[in-house]
């Protein structure tokens, strides 16, 4: 009885408050996909880049300096454009795939390009979804269908 | 009467934009996403979108007119500008981008210039067309009216 109450609750708690780590080195794509996500009740932090994202996620170099990100928030979801200058967002999902603290946070890749041998890599690599940009409000819905089975 | 008349004028012009494809339903969906608690929304990302634009066109036209093109750097300017026209669903630019961004993987210089000048033509209009929209909006407000959500 107690754990379904508990679960039944923290199932609540997680359509109301996704937090999402949205990066994309495009201020108007990080712009529009912020306001896409607040509009679905998401809580979002933006980053320009991977390395920024990594630090966020408490990752610098190689060392996990904290458990959670900033403030202590938890990140439940990242979304990362797939081409950005320096570290791509391929790397990025692959640098957090190899954490052990990092790795169940699920990874979904943007891309304006449909080019399958890219989203079979990132799909072999873990990454949750794959959606072509640009992002519409029925995209952020199904991500958010599919990420709270 | 004449908050009817402004935004009868608003209705038209805007389905005028979408019927000529200059705007296309992604700038539908950031009209949506617009609402009272970000009332700016959208002209605040057609302002990004502008600055964006006249930056990389400014880049693209010094890229081109270098002794030695590098045609690496051009497409990625090119690809930079269909990403963000596509964002916002300024239509006819992102369509000349594609054409653009083949020349370079030609690395044919004529094309390349006269995707230029396109895209160039593209941007202007639809900067154009979108002060206006953005005029008759601000009119419809000063004249205590609503804007009309667009079917």
């Amino acid at each position: 009885m107690e754990i379904s109450h508990a679960s039944a609750i923290s199932k609540t708690r997680a359509m109301d408050e996704i937090h999402v780590l949205a990066v994309d080195d495009n201020l108007l794509d990080r712009k529009i996909v912020e306001r896409l996500l607040k509009n679905s009740s998401c809580k979002v932090t933006t980053a320009e880049n991977g390395l920024r994202a990594l630090e966020y996620l408490g990752l610098v170099g190689d060392q996990q300096t904290s458990v959670d990100g900033h403030h202590g928030v938890k990140v439940n979801l990242i979304i990362t454009d797939y081409c950005m200058p320096g570290m791509t967002g391929y790397e990025l999902l692959k640098k957090i795939k190899q954490s052990s603290t990092l790795k169940d946070i699920p990874v979904v890749i943007m891309s304006s390009e449909d080019v399958p041998t890219r989203i079979d890599k990132c799909l072999e690599e873990g990454a949750q979804m794959f959606m072509l940009k640009p992002l519409k409000h029925s995209d952020v819905k199904r991500l958010r269908c599919q990420l709270l089975q | 009467m004449e908050v009817v008349q402004l935004q009868r004028s608003f209705l038209e012009y805007s389905s005028s934009l979408f019927q000529e494809g200059f705007l296309d339903a992604q700038f539908s969906q950031l009209q949506q996403l617009q609402d009272e608690s970000n009332p700016q929304f959208v002209m605040e990302v057609v302002t990004l979108f502008f600055e964006d634009s006249e930056r990389l066109l400014n880049d693209l036209t010094f890229a081109i007119e270098q002794p030695n093109v590098d045609f690496k750097n051009v497409d990625a300017h090119v690809h930079q500008l269909k990403g963000s026209s596509s964002s916002i669903g300024a239509h006819r630019v992102t369509n000349v981008c594609i054409p653009f961004r083949n020349s370079c993987e030609e690395q044919n210089i004529q094309g390349c210039l006269r995707c230029l000048t396109l895209v160039k033509q593209e941007y202007f209009l639809v900067k154009n067309k979108l002060e206006t929209l953005f005029r008759l909006e601000q009119q419809i407000v000063a004249a205590g009216g609503v804007i009309p959500m667009v079917e």
